[in-house]
């Protein structure tokens, strides 16, 4: 059974059945607890979940079924059977609880059994409350239990990783979770140890297996605190727990859920957009759950959407504007801020009106990449009609101009494209620079939900665990040859060959910008295979900021700044006579033209200096006059001279655009008084005398709107040929290699601060190499990885079997390895590794 | 409407009985019976508040939070009274026990506990739904003040007052028992583990036998060395002031 909406039933063939005396038409092979959900009769069940296979396990929603024979006559099964197994066929006659005696008698039976072990604490279980088996215990079950003995007792709860607390006492062995961890995940979880009475969940136990040890039960990855499991999703296995077994420890004993509100939301960690539900008490998030979208993440989130969202209450949340004086920030009213914020920006774009006018340098604008669309909409106008530059760049990463072209060209104001659903039924996925379970999120659930009947074929240095759990086939690339490696594509090439497939789909990552020529050889492959072409960025803010033209080059609906046409539209529709024509600085050139004080000032909004290889702190420093949109006291709000508090994503409404181009609107999940980035700077603009239109969201979307999506014309183009790779310059160092690194998922990205039992879960930083290349220069134990500038990382070494030579792979911001800051390289660019000092 | 005539008023006449006699001396003063039959009778009023006030046994006072027998808190935070509450007087929130500090007997704890006692209604249904007896009510209700906020009983207002035998929480539950056993009533005292646990990490703690306030002739108990094998108490313990709620 899939969730998914959009799944056409391909069979008409319509089976006619009676359940409790009303006759339905459903299609075949509907099992019949669906069936009865059809028609509104609702059996008691614990381990059925449409989600996932049948299994039968709980016993719980037995009923009464007659079927015809091959007479024609009606026959009854002997014995009461499962329903949320047994398919409907032809004539059948159901008898629910409602109905059968026996069935109900079956049902409270087998209520009464699975409750002879189940404890009875309720009053302290997490579950209780919103628990599947204290409702039908209720409903379905006998008021006295005739069960007077002890009940089993294990010890408890047992850790399975540092956020999944198992408590096998509650179980009952409906196997929900180890069914998620096989068919959805991938991963090795916990399984089902002894047999009757004593049956159990749990992890490998040797006393129990005769294991030698905690072994995993699959394939071994190293994880943080040293058990061999681990999971992205696992999060998911205790929403769908039907009893209080599986636990986090993040929202252990914290609320009950009769003291909840729910409000529905958008996750803010990925561009999958996956819908969740935050569950808040007196203003503070407690809770984050998976909310079932069947177009986009059907009922699952990863552990970073569940878990992290503590970030945006730390102690360094700020909450009053802050000025610089006398060299220190102080709190100060919301008036005097904007009008300190007016005054530096106002000089520093010359509009002062006096004779310093002629020395002002302009400024450059940062709005990160994790504002909704309408903030970078914002950012985007702010930038262009009051501050009168192009200098606004939203992508703090690896990018170039090709990227922008790509973009404007093929993404920006194409509304939705690839979509999940396509994605899934796509015969061959081709990934370039994008590794799925790391960077996507959902992405590889879907993934994943087709594996083996998909071709996977990934463009990378070495085959990942992910992507071996997508039964990936690895092209070997050394990272900054992507565009090579693609242009060889062709002919009788098999990859090709299976890219000519219909409905295959190229999905390429927000890496690929790094490595020139990729971008434009992705686009001639797919005019070459008609392979449609998916863009996978990873922060939740990048398709948005790109469709708002938060982009030096492009502006909204993927309009070229460059061309006079597109400009013109967009400063009618703004209603100013032009736009700036400079063409603007990306991110890097912003903060090295800001440190070698070619700009006087910076508007920052959600950046974190250590995701950038540019020192962002030295240039605020240098900077004449610095604002901060900041939700924390991070270290740029720290160098600023002016910091404004902004919302976090729970406390303000907008929108988030997700990969697929799909409008991903969410609501305010709790009411405080801080303001959106275009609120903030609506009253900044404001301040300088400018009407910036942006105070609501109401407001942006309509002008997003009557702009609508860049004619043809007003589009940049990509250039016919790939722009050819800078050739790897070997400096003849021993030891040099070609960098390869992307963020795992659960790293130390600043959207993860403040809960240690999601860290936990994350993977250890350690080096790659190939074995020849490990042999080769004789490394083991700990390498040290020294960039071109600034320090070295110390990791331990993870020989990769099948990884291309003479490359190393570490992960960017993982503890000890946050690579942009430390080695301040991107990948593709060459570093040094040794094996460390003894 | 009929035609009615004016005729003249009757002349009234009492049905009240007309003693005769000596009871008629009385009659004027017949309706003082009832008072001057009161001046022979105990008096029935109550001089509140320079006495104290006479209060039933089952009196809905204010709350209190109980504790097991060695100190632990009985509260596990489960906020079962906050939902039974038709008033929304009561907000609670759980947390983990942890080794370095244990509460309540087994995983979970109250760590908030407050009664906003101007919504309380003293109707007593969290006490009915208490599955732990942590909560029962007590007699006190002079329960005014000159603040709201004061009228916010927090967790350390509510709770019992420690009594011989028992110390101050958070400290191990006692060695080899677990939330069954206190739940039964098997644990009847602080043991001397429990008091080295305190010593070592409260030194200064009020309820440490060394730090009692010394009382006349008081000498400490030499039943609190006791190895610590928990035996049942036979009878159930009341804790005072407590009315008839344990």
């Amino acid at each position: 059974m899939s969730a998914t909406a959009d799944k056409v039933p391909t069979t008409t063939d319509l089976v006619t059945v009676m359940i409790d005396g009303l006759e339905t038409h459903v299609e075949k092979g509907t099992l019949i607890i669906r069936a009865a959900e059809q028609v509104g009769i609702e059996i008691p069940r614990f381990c059925d979940h449409p989600a996932l296979e049948p299994v039968a396990a709980c016993r719980q929603c037995l009923v009464e079924v007659a079927s015809p024979g091959p007479d024609g006559n009606l026959r009854a099964f002997p014995k009461p059977q499962p329903s949320c197994s047994m398919p409907v066929t032809e004539g059948m006659v159901v008898k629910t609880q409602y109905t059968s005696e026996e069935a109900d008698r079956a049902q409270k039976g087998v209520m009464e059994l699975l409750l002879i072990n189940h404890p009875l604490d309720c009053p302290i279980c997490d579950k209780g409350g919103e628990c599947p088996l204290q409702n039908q215990a209720m409903s379905h079950g006998w008021d006295e239990s005739r069960f007077v003995d002890t009940k089993r007792v294990f010890e408890k709860p047992l850790l399975l990783s540092s956020e999944i607390l198992l408590d096998r006492e509650r179980c009952i062995m409906c196997q929900r979770c180890t069914r998620f961890s096989q068919e959805i995940a991938g991963d090795a979880f916990i399984d089902l140890q002894n047999r009757g009475a004593m049956q159990q969940i749990g992890t490998f136990n040797e006393d129990v297996l005769g294991f030698d040890g905690y072994g995993p039960v699959g394939a071994a990855a190293e994880d943080e605190s040293g058990n061999a499991f681990s999971s992205y999703y696992s999060g998911n296995t205790i929403q769908i727990c039907p009893v209080g077994a599986l636990t986090s420890a993040a929202y252990r004993f914290r609320s009950r859920p009769f003291d909840l509100v729910s409000s529905p939301g958008i996750s803010e960690h990925d561009s999958s957009g996956s819908a969740l539900r935050t569950d808040h008490r007196h203003g503070k998030i407690l809770r984050r759950l998976a909310d079932n979208d069947p177009v986009v993440n059907e009922d699952w989130i990863t552990d970073k959407d569940r878990f992290a969202f503590t970030w945006q209450n730390q102690a360094d949340r700020i909450t009053q504007p802050l000025v610089r004086k006398d060299g220190e920030l102080v709190e100060a009213s919301w008036p005097e801020a904007l009008a300190a914020a007016a005054a530096g920006l106002t000089a520093a774009i010359g509009k002062t009106g006096t004779p310093a006018d002629s020395k002002a340098k302009g400024v450059g604008v940062l709005p990160g990449g994790r504002v909704t669309m309408e903030d970078a909409y914002a950012y985007s106008k702010f930038a262009r009609l009051v501050l009168g530059t192009n200098d606004v760049d939203a992508r703090t990463r690896c990018s170039s101009d090709e990227e922008q072209a790509f973009l404007g060209a093929t993404v920006a104001g194409t509304g939705l494209g690839v979509t999940f659903a396509e994605l899934e039924k796509a015969p061959t996925v081709l990934l370039v620079g994008f590794e799925p379970e790391d960077e996507g999120g959902v992405v590889f659930l879907r993934l994943k939900k087709s594996a083996g009947r998909q071709s996977v074929i990934t463009v990378a240095s070495h085959l990942t665990r992910g992507a071996q759990k997508l039964g990936a086939t690895l092209v070997p690339t050394v990272p900054g040859h992507e565009a090579r490696v693609l242009a060889s594509l062709k002919g009788t090439n098999a990859t090709y060959k299976e890219l000519r497939q219909p409905g295959a789909v190229i999905v390429v990552g927000e890496r690929a910008a790094g490595s020139a020529g990729t971008l434009t050889a992705v686009g001639a492959l797919a005019k070459r295979t008609k392979a449609k072409v998916a863009w996978i960025p990873r922060r939740a803010g990048e398709r948005g900021a790109v469709e708002a033209g938060a982009l030096p080059g492009l502006l909204p609906g993927g309009r070229d700044a460059a061309a006079a046409a597109a400009r013109g539209a967009v400063a009618t529709a703004w209603g100013t006579s032009s736009l700036p024509q400079t063409p603007g600085r990306d991110a890097d050139a912003v903060i090295a033209a800001a440190a070698a004080k070619a700009l006087d000032a910076l508007v920052i909004g959600g950046v974190d200096d250590s995701d950038l290889t540019g020192d962002l702190l030295k240039a605020v420093k240098t900077a004449k006059f610095t604002v901060s949109l900041e939700v924390r006291r991070t270290a740029v709000a720290d160098a600023a001279d002016v910091v404004l508090p902004v919302a976090p994503p729970s406390e303000k409404s907008g929108t988030f655009v997700n990969w697929e181009g799909r409008l991903r609107a969410f609501g305010t999940a709790i009411r405080t008084d801080a303001m959106s980035d275009h609120r903030v700077l609506d009253l900044l603009a404001r301040q300088m005398g400018t009407d910036l239109g942006t105070a609501t969201v109401d407001a942006v979307n309509a002008e997003l709107a009557s702009l609508g999506a860049a004619p043809a014309g007003h589009r940049p183009t990509v250039p016919a040929e790939p722009a050819p790779a800078a050739s790897q310059k070997s400096t003849n160092v021993a030891g040099e290699m070609v960098l390869a690194s992307w963020h795992q998922l659960v790293d130390e990205g600043a959207l993860q601060d403040g809960e240690p039992h999601l860290a936990g879960t994350g993977r250890v930083a350690v080096a790659r190499v190939s074995p020849a290349t490990a042999q080769r220069l004789g490394l083991h134990g700990v390498v040290t990885v020294t960039g071109k500038r600034r320090g070295s990382i110390d990791l331990p070494l993870a020989v990769t079997e099948g990884m291309v030579d003479d490359v190393v792979w570490v992960p960017t911001k993982s503890p000890g390895s946050w690579v942009a800051h430390q080695l301040g390289v991107h990948p593709g660019q060459t570093v040094v590794v040794k094996g460390a000092a003894a | 409407m009929t035609d009615h005539t004016e005729e003249p008023p009757e002349a009234f006449t009492s049905n009240l009985p007309h003693p005769g006699g000596i009871g008629g001396v009385f009659v004027p003063v017949a309706g003082f019976g009832v008072t001057l039959r009161s001046f022979f009778r105990p008096t029935v009023t109550e001089q509140y508040p320079t006495t104290p006030a006479n209060i039933q046994p089952r009196y809905h006072g204010r709350h209190q939070l109980n504790r097991y027998a060695d100190g632990l808190e009985k509260c596990i935070g489960c906020e079962l009274c906050a939902w039974a509450c038709p008033a929304d007087a009561i907000y609670v929130e759980g947390d983990s026990n942890t080794p370095d500090a244990q509460f309540s007997p087994g995983e979970r704890y109250g760590r908030v506990y407050q009664i906003n006692y101007l919504r309380c209604i003293f109707c007593g249904l969290c006490i009915e739904a208490c599955p732990t007896r942590a909560l029962t009510m007590n007699n006190e209700f002079e329960l005014a003040g000159p603040t709201r906020a004061g009228l916010i009983y927090e967790k350390q207002d509510l709770l019992a007052p420690l009594e011989e035998g028992m110390l101050a929480a958070p400290h191990p539950m006692v060695e080899g028992t677990t939330d069954d056993d206190y739940y039964k009533g098997d644990v009847i005292r602080a043991t001397e583990a429990q008091r080295a646990w305190v010593r070592a990490n409260r030194p200064d703690d009020e309820t440490l036998p060394e730090n009692l306030p010394t009382r006349e002739g008081h000498v400490p108990d030499a039943r609190h060395g006791e190895t610590g094998t928990p035996t049942p108490l036979g009878a159930k313990r009341f804790v005072s002031g407590t009315g008839g709620g344990v």
